[in-house]
């Protein structure tokens, strides 16, 4: 395959991820922010929203007020922000029509209506018909669709061959990272004393991190008790049902990485690297990983996810 | 002004449908509008799902939109379509025997059949082809050739397409919607299938692998990228051909030979199908401003490790002045009387051309010799006073830079426009592809369609629409039919 | 008259270029006018060198280097044994009929200003007319010697009223052109009075074509025919159909190039 296909496959995937990563983090905010401040502890949602998405150096360039509004609109419409739902969802469809003869008709026509949507949600917003938070709730369900649509699409109707393989690591590659940002903007309320410190008062900052992965659920059904912060890191890091963990990152990108070294008859750099993360990851338990500080944890994974992305692209994208 | 009468492809110049088109013109008696317009809105609700669009120049808000298709297709008997088969593939024998001749002995400058300055001044002849031979000595691989209906019988050449002719995937997708779209219509005729268009492609391309290459070929299709107006259809011929669909950036030249970036290491091209133009391909032989280009690609070719199609220089021969030498080129290479007539043409390079031409602005249509798409073009008899004079003015400066022709009585076909079937004036760009083991052509074409009452012009950028052409067999008609 | 070149140009690069590939018209050849002794072209950088011959009868060398590549030199040196043909050019390589050199080519297109000032230029013949032309230019414009100053077009330059040696060589040939006399660039080296003297920049003038005559060297730079001093190296349309060097890199940024030509008499220094 051309490497630059790859390369399109692979940050399409990205693209549509971060949309929805981004969707769900200002969902979760605003439902925070919503709350009285006796309920949400020491407050600063936007700007952990802001971090948890990496944009925050960004938005402190263009905006000097942290308010709803103004991180609302960075994060979702400003053209500006190379990461925003608009620029996100605009560069996956300028990449899937770059490539077009390597997508499935139905992937096609998730993005591509997924884009005209957004235009015309754009273009009511201009004309007033939408504004306030309450307006922007539809949209990020429309965003979390697309996504869904798209994955969906990907999943149903792409041959199991190296196109659909690099797809799926650029998935994994953007949903390991956004789990562990998340992770890392709210690690201070994750660790096991803040439950005696902050008592209720982080319950709710729980939940909202169980709530942007939609794990609330999914947390009942694996541990069947009521929420405890470092029962949620684990969920996050190492357990393997949870499809947006750690662990199932890796244990996919392994997989998929894989079959691209078995199908170009090479193992290299990317697969060795991927296979060392994972196996960290399923060798460690919580009480290491506290005991060591989660925030070291979370940082050493994401600049070795980075890393991953700059091999993977050394190795198959870049000749 | 008197009305002209045009010979009309249902009817002939007569009430009564020709035998060809008698279902035709049963089946628009008895299906009512509503019932077309709903067909035409299906038809366009195809079209944009696989997106199928043409992006117009100039146009800057939303640039991509299809091209207008009308569902009464065009009809071409079996017969008449063996007579202009053999005068395209006799046109296309005589362009590339002629363009190895110009970059080679140029035994028609010395034979004093052309004045050399058409060639040496003419901006698509390219020097550094001067002295090259290229793979096979086919040098038009893919020709599209405008041809134009004046009467029963009468077709002219007006256009030859040499250079990256465009269109075939509307010729294919008009087919698709057809058949889906009119069963019933369609299995009341035998019409010859336009489907094995890729398949003719891709061998042809194949055929032409330059001797060095080694094992199976490898093709790949240089798009300028999806900015480009036909890059619907660079995608649409990748897929349809099996060929990866290359940028500039996804190749590079390593000792003369080309290669393109995969994900397992570079991987050799040995033909490339282009669609970009010939300054932009080489920007250490041309352009040097080109990033749409592969540094060192002319090398390669000049030694002989790669097939570019169609060949660099080819717009030599399909440039304005030259067509009005065509039946000349053709008698002097093949021995023979050109089969298909040109549209008489007057080059104002000629005094005394000039000079008829300048009495005569307003009855005739004038062309600059290098323009395309329907641009700088007058049609005289549609002017206005301002509009012939501004022209004059721009004709005066530099008259050899222009040809007239006669305003040709353009067949017209039924073309159901808003809610009424109404003659529209049509012409037909049937496809030639050359390899290794000479010309064929596809049975079919692309019919373009003026959209507007009255209008020639048929250029998509301008308007134009498209129509599915059918060649069918007389045989089947003469037995079935009448 | 013996003359030594050394065309020395060492590109360097902040982050290393990935590869990097040229395509050289540094090779002269012989003509009536011009003998070369010995010619050697060397690239400091493990490549394939691939000579061969363009459209008008230019020796071209090619290679592409794999980097990673900080610095590169590639040098052209050689010996020349010249003579004086009174500025016309006998017995070179012709590829094409003179009709050729009066197309347009993108940087020698005379605009409205260019045709008006062609048009100035008198003379009973063509030849009459290309040496006054040859005369008023070099009076007209200020010759540029700073080599970085880049080449521009014709117009450009023409508008500017101050032009290098290859601008010079554009504007004559624009104007020759539109006066039907066909005219090409000519690129190559020029020994001044200034012996020992290192330059920056390759030479350039050109050559129009007059019946009977054949073709004839004009340098409007200096206002002269060219001479035993001069070294022809390579001819086109224009600058781009016989630039020294065209490359392309990929990867690398920070690109610093620098240019040593020596133009000397090795008979008497």
């Amino acid at each position: 395959m051309l490497a630059r296909t790859a390369e399109n496959l692979f940050w399409l995937a990205r693209y549509v991820e971060r949309a929805d990563f981004t969707a769900r983090i200002i969902d979760v905010t605003s439902r925070l922010a919503a709350l009285p401040q006796s309920y949400r502890g020491a407050g600063g949602e936007w700007e952990s929203a802001l971090a948890a998405v990496g944009a925050l150096n960004a938005f402190n360039a263009s905006f000097s007020e942290t308010t709803e509004s103004n991180v609302v609109h960075f994060l979702a419409f400003d053209e500006t922000n190379p990461s925003s739902i608009h620029n996100c969802l605009e560069q996956a469809r300028t990449n899937a029509r770059t490539i077009r003869t390597a997508l499935t008709a139905e992937m096609w026509q998730a993005i591509n209506s997924g884009w005209l949507e957004l235009k015309s949600f754009e273009e009511r917003r201009r004309t007033g018909e939408y504004s306030g938070i309450e307006s922007i709730l539809p949209f990020l369900e429309f965003v979390k669709s697309v996504s869904l649509d798209f994955d969906g699409a990907a999943y149903r109707t792409m041959l199991r061959n190296d196109a659909y393989w690099f797809n799926r690591v650029g998935l994994y590659v953007e949903r390991a990272d956004n789990t562990a940002r998340l992770m890392d903007v709210k690690y201070n309320v994750l660790l096991p004393k803040s439950e005696t410190v902050g008592g209720s008062l982080d319950y709710f900052q729980w939940t909202s991190i169980l709530r942007a992965v939609s794990a609330q659920t999914a947390y009942h059904w694996v541990y069947r008790e009521s929420v405890k912060p470092w029962l949620i890191a684990d969920l996050l890091i190492l357990r393997k049902e949870m499809p947006r963990s750690l662990i199932y990152c890796y244990d996919n990108l392994a997989r998929f990485l894989d079959h691209l070294g078995k199908a170009y008859g090479m193992q290299a750099t990317s697969q060795r690297h991927t296979r060392m993360v994972l196996r960290r990851l399923e060798n460690a338990t919580m009480e290491e990983i506290f005991q060591e500080g989660l925030h070291e944890f979370v940082t050493k994974f994401i600049d070795d996810n980075n890393r991953l992305g700059g091999i993977i692209a050394e190795q198959y994208l870049l000749i | 002004m008197s009305k002209t009468r045009f010979f009309d492809e249902m009817n002939g110049y007569g009430d009564e449908p020709r035998a060809l088109y008698a279902r035709v013109a049963e089946w628009l008696l008895r299906t009512p509008p509503e019932v077309l317009a709903t067909r035409r809105a299906q038809a366009e609700l195809m079209f944009r799902r696989v997106g199928i669009t043409f992006a117009v120049y100039g146009g800057n808000d939303d640039t991509e939109r299809l091209i207008p298709f009308d569902i009464i297709p065009r009809i071409v008997g079996h017969r008449e379509w063996s007579k202009l088969e053999e005068g395209l593939i006799q046109r296309v024998t005589a362009l590339n025997v002629f363009l190895s001749d110009i970059y080679g002995a140029r035994e028609i400058l010395k034979a004093g059949i052309l004045p050399p300055d058409i060639i040496y001044k003419n901006p698509y002849f390219r020097p550094e082809m001067s002295g090259r031979r290229v793979p096979h000595d086919v040098w038009v691989h893919i020709a599209g050739i405008d041809l134009v209906r004046t009467g029963e019988g009468e077709f002219f050449v007006l256009e030859d397409n040499a250079r990256t002719p465009s269109g075939v995937s509307y010729m294919l997708e008009n087919r698709e919607v057809m058949m889906r779209l009119m069963p019933d219509l369609f299995s009341s005729y035998r019409i010859a299938p336009v489907d094995n268009y890729a398949d003719a492609l891709l061998a042809a391309l194949r055929s032409v692998t330059p001797a060095t290459a080694r094992g199976e070929p490898t093709v790949a299709l240089l798009t300028p990228g999806q900015y480009n107006s036909a890059y619907y259809e660079h995608s649409f011929l990748a897929d349809r051909l099996g060929i990866e669909l290359v940028e500039g950036n996804d190749l590079f030249v390593k000792d003369e030979i080309v290669y393109m970036k995969t994900t397992e290491g570079p991987k050799r091209v040995d033909v490339l199908y282009r669609r970009v133009d010939d300054e932009w391909l080489d920007p250490l032989a041309f352009r040097p401003d080109s990033a749409l280009g592969v540094p060192g690609l002319m090398n390669a070719y000049q030694a002989g490790n790669i097939t570019i199609t169609n060949a660099v220089g080819t717009g030599v021969s399909d440039d304005k002045a030259i067509y009005s030498y065509m039946p000349e080129i053709v008698r002097f290479y093949t021995g023979e009387e050109a089969k298909l007539s040109n549209v008489q043409t007057w080059r104002c390079r000629e005094p005394d051309a000039y000079k008829y031409v300048r009495e005569h602005l307003d009855e005739l249509v004038v062309k600059e010799v290098n323009g395309s798409g329907g641009y700088g073009m007058l049609v005289g008899p549609h002017a206005s006073r301002a509009d012939i004079d501004e022209f004059a003015r721009k004709l005066d400066y530099d008259p050899a830079n222009y040809i007239a022709q006669p305003t040709l009585a353009l067949s017209t076909c039924p073309a159901f426009i808003d809610d009424a079937v109404v003659p529209r004036h049509v012409d037909l760009r049937p496809f030639i592809l050359t390899g290794s083991e000479g010309s064929r052509v596809v049975p079919g074409g692309l019919t373009r369609v003026a959209m507007r009452e009255g209008s020639l012009v048929v250029n998509s950028s301008q308007g134009g629409g498209t129509k599915d052409t059918w060649v069918i067999e007389d045989t089947n008609l003469d037995s079935k039919g009448a | 008259m013996r003359i030594r070149i050394r065309h020395i140009s060492t590109y360097s690069y902040a982050s290393p270029a990935r590869s990097v590939m040229q395509v050289l018209r540094l090779t002269p050849r012989n003509h009536e006018g011009q003998h070369v002794i010995n010619w050697r072209i060397e690239v400091d950088a493990n490549c394939l060198l691939k000579r061969s011959e363009d459209a008008f009868g230019n020796i071209v060398h090619t290679f592409s280097a794999n980097g990673p590549l900080m610095e590169l030199t590639v040098s052209a040196e050689g010996e020349v044994e010249t003579f004086d043909t009174s500025g016309f050019v006998r017995n070179t390589v012709e590829r094409f009929p003179p009709g050729l050199y009066l197309r347009e080519s993108p940087l020698a297109i005379a605009d409205d200003a260019l045709c008006d000032y062609a048009a100035t230029i008198s003379g009973d013949s063509p030849l009459e007319k290309m040496h006054n032309l040859l005369d008023t230019l070099h009076e007209k414009l200020e010759f540029d010697t700073d080599p970085t100053h880049l080449v521009t077009n014709a117009s450009e330059a023409f508008a500017a009223k101050k032009a290098v040696a290859q601008d010079f060589a554009h504007i004559f040939i624009a104007c020759a052109r539109d006066q039907n006399v066909p005219a090409r660039y000519v690129s190559g080296h020029i020994l001044t009075t200034e012996s020992g003297e290192t330059r920056q920049s390759a030479h350039a003038w050109a050559e129009a074509y007059i019946r009977d005559y054949g073709w004839i060297g004009f340098d409007p730079a200096y206002g002269i025919c060219p001479q035993e001093t001069h070294v022809r190296v390579a001819c086109a349309l224009d600058y781009l159909g016989a630039a020294p060097v065209r490359g392309a890199q990929t990867g690398g940024s920070g690109e610093a190039l620098d240019v040593r030509i020596s133009v000397t008499d090795s008979q008497n220094q």
